[in-house]
């Protein structure tokens, strides 16, 4: 009997989801505080159903879910397969920390009044993002993508200033992602006559050669690129991540960024499938040399600002990249489980970074890391945080980020090329230049004014308890996660998500 | 899963549960310094503990999981690890110590980030004598890099902080490539494990066998070998203990160590004289053993003139090794021991003059031997054995490998193999000059106008003068006892592995 009900899950997530944004709305009529817990617990709520999904996809495999009853192709389908049960999880545990994260933090950066209606825009967003990883079709991916997306432009919009000048800019880029996106599937509907992802895959297998099927193929990946902010369509990310509010950004960064990458994986694997890759297969090699591009030089950018927060914007851009560089390896088991395996590790540590920086941002209010000097006597249990995840993107062993580079590795080992090896390795270093900075500006230097002459509560200013657990906890995970990977545990779902993507490997 | 003795698993992360209780009580310094004492005993005592296994050729083993297949997160202890081991851990006893006597002497900042982080480069440094595999290794080396850059960097000055900087650049580099070098040897050969006769086979192109022993030379940058060396010296900025124990022992000697395992456990000593890779490093090491004491001769800073010191031995061991004779080979080993405890106590004996006079570089020594005469008695004790005289332990290392380089003519019948010993020799006399100036402007200048001492605590000086002492004697003692510390058996038994058993 449970298990029926657990079908009913992806759809719950996501009905339930948007019904909560209406009731947060409502309820701030009445009580501008209560929108927090209701979102809080329903977050909460989702996060556990989602575990239960995974439980039920591994233990008795895919779930189809047809709304309506109507047998797809028809209707709309939602499909859970190992693949989006794992990153259905992912966004939804970092959804839940970013809420627990974000009611200091809100409360600090804006405006009591809007508090109400940012709960419910934040909502809108989780609800919208849970969409499209579960959905199973093409068009109605296209539509929950909007729901995140103009959730997203609002969210960072609300810290006003310069953010509506990143909102905006994010907003036409993004509404031209998506129109290449819903052009792309225009093509294919026009060729296939279907929406279903299942039934399109089957119907495109004959007409790989058709131009109209090539052109689709380009305007999906190129839109869908834009929102993942794979380099050179990253443009809009990082005056995003840098003046949205800090909640925000922690959401944007960890949740919305890992459902792009997503839908690109779903669409690219799922809908084209691997014979057609392997037909354009030079095509598809250029990812690889523009993710070893961005690796280079978006470290190299990430290195030459001072604004934290940009900082670590393009170095999400890198790691996105190193994704990006795992599946155009798609023909290799270890390249694609590196890819996997940093949708979880770079959203855990990319949330620890950003979360440690929003508690350092609401306390200090700092946001150059020049001025961040002796930053580890007042906030240790932040900054050790923040170390640990800088750590991680390194790829120091054992932490979660060197099993990322450990596999992408291997990968570039199996599939002979050197080149990536040492892009890798270069990437590694790079990272190792930017991140320094900041570890040797908060551990290694002390600042000399009257304040650190004062008794120690004075100098002792640690983050608030609902800041300081997830940071903590997201630290932890960095160190659990990498061991967890290296006990190889874990590869038995990936081998199942790499099957679900239809790559059979030889 | 876990099949076997826990004993090594239990040594390496013994000085990691210490650095947490460090970490928790850093507000009681007695109780925090306890922590360190009582945890370099319980590791030194978990090391012992596995050599008479190890001696009598049983495995001690430790497998935790497995990471890739064919790779596990595995620890093994063997001979040569065990001499590593031995060495690490028991100076780490006498260093914490000296370590306690140094800090609170100078009154430094950061006590707890110290000794925290002294305890995790133990940690990493017994996990690298153990590997079981190259990937094992790897995560230890990381680790190694990692938490000595707080050591370094320790005096948060702009020098200090530039040092760290280029350390890290250096070694993370270094990392970057024998992470290449790893996995590239798991694609060829589908392990990683250490095995005495070598796991690369020569199927591959002689060519690309030839460029991998390269990455892992640089690699293993850690062992400060010319022209990679430059971050060593700089790195003396440090505090004296960590000058001591890990630029003299663990870090360094990690290097040396990874290189040793490369040439005598992944290509096999047959191998690598196969493709001409033995003569290759020999001849480099030999211009480093050369060049690094000309260097040593221009320094005026103690430290400094001891790094290349330093610089010097570390290639001098890589020179025994590259010989590839049982002997040489046998010498090389050895001697990672006796450079260790003969290096410490001339760090030691610098450290202590810093510290109780202040003195730092060698045209102000004048006069300290009349100051600090036990002090300077150790110090001589050292400089004797760097030189390579009797009867200081130094002079076993050098015999063994002029010995190794005599086999060597007869094994590949090669005279030219004969120059190596010129090295050695040139390279002892090199040690004379630049050490033996030291000793005498220290005893026999200056006037009896300093001799007025400042206030100072006795018993925190104890906690200096009593471990350089220590190590002093050992050197000593190593010399008429060599199995002092098992180390004239463990390295017997690690020659019979590699050689299968040839030299009885």
């Amino acid at each position: 009997m449970i298990d029926t009900f657990v079908e009913q899950f992806p759809i719950l997530i996501v009905t339930t989801g948007v019904f909560s944004a209406f009731t947060i709305l409502v309820s701030g009529i009445f009580s501008r505080k209560i929108g927090y817990y209701i979102l809080l617990f329903v977050t909460a709520i989702h996060f556990m159903m989602s575990i239960a999904i995974l439980n039920y996809v591994i233990s008795f495999g895919r779930i189809h879910y047809w709304i309506g009853g109507w047998r797809p192709p028809w209707g709309i389908e939602y499909v859970v397969d190992h693949l989006n049960a794992y990153v259905l999880v992912v966004i939804l545990f970092l959804s839940f920390l970013s809420v627990v994260f974000a009611k200091r933090s809100v409360e600090k950066e804006i405006d009591e009044k809007k508090h109400p209606t940012f709960y419910t825009v934040m909502q809108l967003l989780i609800a919208g993002c849970c969409g499209v990883v579960v959905t199973g079709d093409v068009f109605n991916l296209f539509v929950l993508a909007e729901v995140a997306s103009l959730a997203t432009y609002a969210l960072i919009a609300i810290a006003g200033g310069k953010a509506l000048r990143a909102s905006f800019t994010y907003l036409i880029l993004g509404s031209i992602a998506i129109c290449f996106y819903l052009l792309g599937i225009g093509f294919l509907y026009a060729v296939t006559g279907t929406l279903n992802m299942i039934d399109m895959r089957l119907l495109l297998q004959n007409i790989y050669d058709n131009k109209m099927v090539q052109v689709a193929f380009a305007l999906v990946v190129v839109g869908l690129g834009i929102k993942a902010a794979v380099f050179p369509l990253h443009t809009w990310q990082p005056d995003a991540y840098t003046y949205a509010p800090s909640a925000v950004t922690l959401i944007m960064s960890t949740v919305v960024a890992k459902t792009f990458v997503y839908a690109l994986i779903r669409i690219v694997f799922s809908v084209f499938t691997v014979n057609f890759l392997q037909k354009y297969i030079n095509a598809w090699e250029l990812v690889s040399w523009l993710a070893a591009v961005t690796i280079i030089v978006g470290s190299i950018l990430a290195f030459r600002q001072y604004n934290i927060k940009r900082m670590l914007a393009y170095s999400s851009i890198v790691n996105v990249a190193y994704i990006m560089l795992g599946i155009s390896m798609f023909y290799s088991y270890w390249g694609l489980s590196g890819a996997l395996a940093n949708i979880l590790n770079h959203a855990v540590a990319k949330g620890c970074a950003f979360a440690a920086i929003g508690a350092i941002i609401y306390k200090t209010g700092l946001k150059d890391v020049r001025y961040y000097s002796g930053l580890a006597k007042k906030m240790p249990y932040t900054c050790g945080a923040f170390l640990i995840s800088a750590l991680t993107l390194i790829g120091i062993p054992p932490l979660a980020g060197f099993v990322t580079k450990f596999y992408l590795m291997l990968g570039c080992l199996e599939v002979k090329n050197y080149t990536m090896l040492a892009v890798i390795l270069l990437g590694s270093l790079l990272t190792l230049a930017y991140f320094w900075r900041v570890v040797e500006e908060m551990y290694f230097k002390s600042v000399e004014d009257e304040n650190t002459h004062g008794n120690a509560e004075e100098r002792f200013n640690e983050a608030p308890i609902t800041m300081l657990a997830p940071t903590m906890l997201l630290a932890i995970l960095c160190i659990a996660l990498g061991i967890y990977w290296l006990t190889s545990i874990p590869l038995e779902i990936i081998d199942k998500m790499i099957a679900s993507m239809g790559v059979i490997l030889k | 899963m876990i099949d076997c003795n826990l004993a090594p698993l239990f040594t390496v992360i013994s000085p990691a549960i210490a650095s947490m209780l460090i970490l928790i009580s850093h507000r009681h310094p007695n109780i925090r310094e306890a922590w360190t004492i009582i945890a370099t005993i319980v590791t030194f005592s978990f090391v012992i503990s596995m050599a008479p296994k190890v001696l009598s050729g049983e495995t001690v083993e430790c497998v935790l999981f497995e990471m890739i297949p064919g790779v596990e997160f595995a620890f093994k202890v063997d001979a040569f690890g065990m001499i590593f081991a031995i060495t690490s851990s028991s100076l780490w006893i006498l260093v914490s110590l000296y370590s306690i006597g140094y800090m609170r002497s100078l009154n430094e900042h950061a006590q707890t980030r110290y000794y925290f982080c002294f305890a995790w480069a133990i940690t990493s440094a017994l996990g690298i004598a153990f590997s079981k595999n190259l990937i094992t290794l790897f995560v230890f080396y990381e680790i190694l890099t990692i938490c000595t850059h707080p050591l370094v960097a320790h005096e948060e000055s702009q020098e200090a902080l530039a040092a760290g900087r280029k350390y890290l650049l250096y070694l993370m580099t270094s990392g970057c490539f024998l992470l290449a070098a790893s996995l590239i040897t798991y694609s060829i050969s589908g392990t990683t494990d250490f095995n005495p006769r070598g796991i690369l086979n020569s199927e591959v192109p002689e060519f690309f066998l030839q460029l991998l022993f390269i990455c892992y030379l640089l690699g293993f940058m850690k062992a400060a070998y010319m022209p990679f060396h430059s971050w060593l010296p700089t790195a003396m900025i440090a505090p004296t203990p960590v000058s001591g124990l890990l630029h003299a022992v663990a870090v360094v000697k990690a290097g040396v160590f990874g290189i040793i395992r490369v040439i005598c456990y992944v290509y096999g000593v047959e191998l690598t004289y196969h493709l001409g890779l033995g003569l290759l490093l020999a001849c480099f090491a030999s211009f480093t053993v050369i060049v690094a004491n000309l260097f040593a001769i221009g320094e005026d800073n103690l430290k400094r003139r001891l790094a290349y010191s330093t610089i010097n031995q570390l290639s001098f061991i890589i020179l025994g090794v590259s010989l590839l004779t049982p002997f040489a080979i046998m010498g090389g080993m050895m001697h990672i021991t006796f450079h260790g405890y003969m290096k410490i106590t001339l760090f030691l004996c610098a450290g202590a003059i810093a510290a109780i006079t202040g003195k730092k570089l060698v045209s102000e020594l004048a006069g300290v031997g009349k100051r600090m005469p036990i002090t300077m008695v150790a110090f001589t004790i050292g400089a004797i054995g760097m030189s390579g005289l009797p009867p200081v332990a130094g002079f076993l290392g050098k015999w063994y490998i002029c010995l190794g380089a005599v086999q060597a003519t007869e094994f590949f019948n090669q005279a030219s193999y004969l120059a190596f010993i010129f090295v050695v020799l040139t390279s002892s006399i090199l040690d004379v000059v630049y050490l033996f100036p030291i000793v005498r402007t220290a005893f026999f200048t200056g006037s009896n106008e300093n001799l007025e001492r400042e206030e100072t605590k006795k018993t925190i000086y104890l906690f200096m003068i009593i471990p350089l002492l220590i190590t002093a004697t050992f050197s000593i003692a190593l010399f008429i006892f060599p199995n002092a510390l098992l180390i004239f058996d463990l390295a017997e038994k690690a020659v019979e592995d590699v050689y299968g058993g040839w030299l009885r």
